[in-house]
């Protein structure tokens, strides 16, 4: 006969297997696919280089829902030289596009800042496309430990 | 209409990089939550915002659902001519919102 120990115990297992059993096993990977994705779409394969982007957002945030964030691209800004677009990606979101910028000479200065909603712990990356064609980024890793988007089976 | 606030300077010199502060009131549902009853809630955003300069687009963003409640979206433009600074939201289910403010370029 079971005991009322041995029944709690394997209700419990059952429970938490049907549980696990409703998110997708694979979710981290499937979101990671989707920003390399997101990737090569905004960069068409051009390589990145590392500098004159600069990702400022607070490394450790307490709630997913509002995070500030300002980009800041080197650049003089003139009709010769000029930041064409800002991206900003997200590889643990449920979609990896945060926002897409499209600025020019007339812009003065390569510089926005917004409100994000952050899902999970993980790294948050800023891309930005000069008139040259090429192609620069900043990743930050950051620590969220309320997040935004709970509903959506969290990794 | 939604509620929108703009912040900007008045009054500028000419080729003087001015700061320009917009939010607009908006939920942004992503669409990927759901309701007490498991229903999905579907995606209600704003998806674009430009901003043309005397009738010349001078910044275009495209936003998704990543971006919080009420979006605020800061960026500058060279003050060069006086004239009116034209902010136009746009999103799903037909949103549009709009606001316009004077530059006086000295």
């Amino acid at each position: 006969m079971t005991s009322r120990r041995e029944f709690l115990v394997l209700a419990c297992g059952a429970l938490s297997g049907a549980a696990q059993a409703q998110l997708p096993p694979d979710i981290g990977a499937k979101r990671k696919a989707a920003a390399e994705e997101a990737l090569r779409k905004i960069t068409g394969g051009a390589p990145l280089r590392s500098g004159r982007v600069k990702l400022d957002i607070p490394p450790l945030i307490d709630n997913g829902n509002a995070v500030p964030l300002t980009v800041t691209v080197e650049s003089p800004m003139t009709q010769a030289e000029h930041v064409r677009a800002i991206h900003v990606l997200t590889e643990r979101n449920p979609q990896p596009n945060v926002v897409s910028a499209h600025l020019g000479p007339r812009a003065g200065r390569a510089s926005i800042t917004t409100r994000v909603r952050l899902a999970d712990t993980q790294t948050v990356t800023a891309i930005a496309q000069l008139s040259d064609g090429s192609f620069w980024v900043d990743r930050v890793p950051v620590v969220v430990t309320l997040s935004a988007c709970l509903e959506d089976g969290l990794i | 209409m939604a509620r929108t606030v703009v912040n900007m300077p008045a009054q500028a010199k000419r080729g003087e990089i001015i700061e320009i502060k917009t939010l607009a009131g908006h939920t942004m549902e992503t669409g990927f939550r759901h309701s007490e009853r498991g229903e999905a809630i579907p995606r209600d955003i704003i998806t674009q915002f430009v901003c043309t300069y005397n009738g010349v687009e001078v910044f275009r963003a495209e936003l998704s659902p990543a971006i919080a409640a009420n979006p605020l979206i800061t960026f500058t433009t060279v003050a060069t001519e006086s004239g009116t600074l034209e902010f136009k939201w746009l999103g799903d289910k037909g949103f549009t919102a709009a606001h316009s403010a004077k530059l006086n370029v000295v």
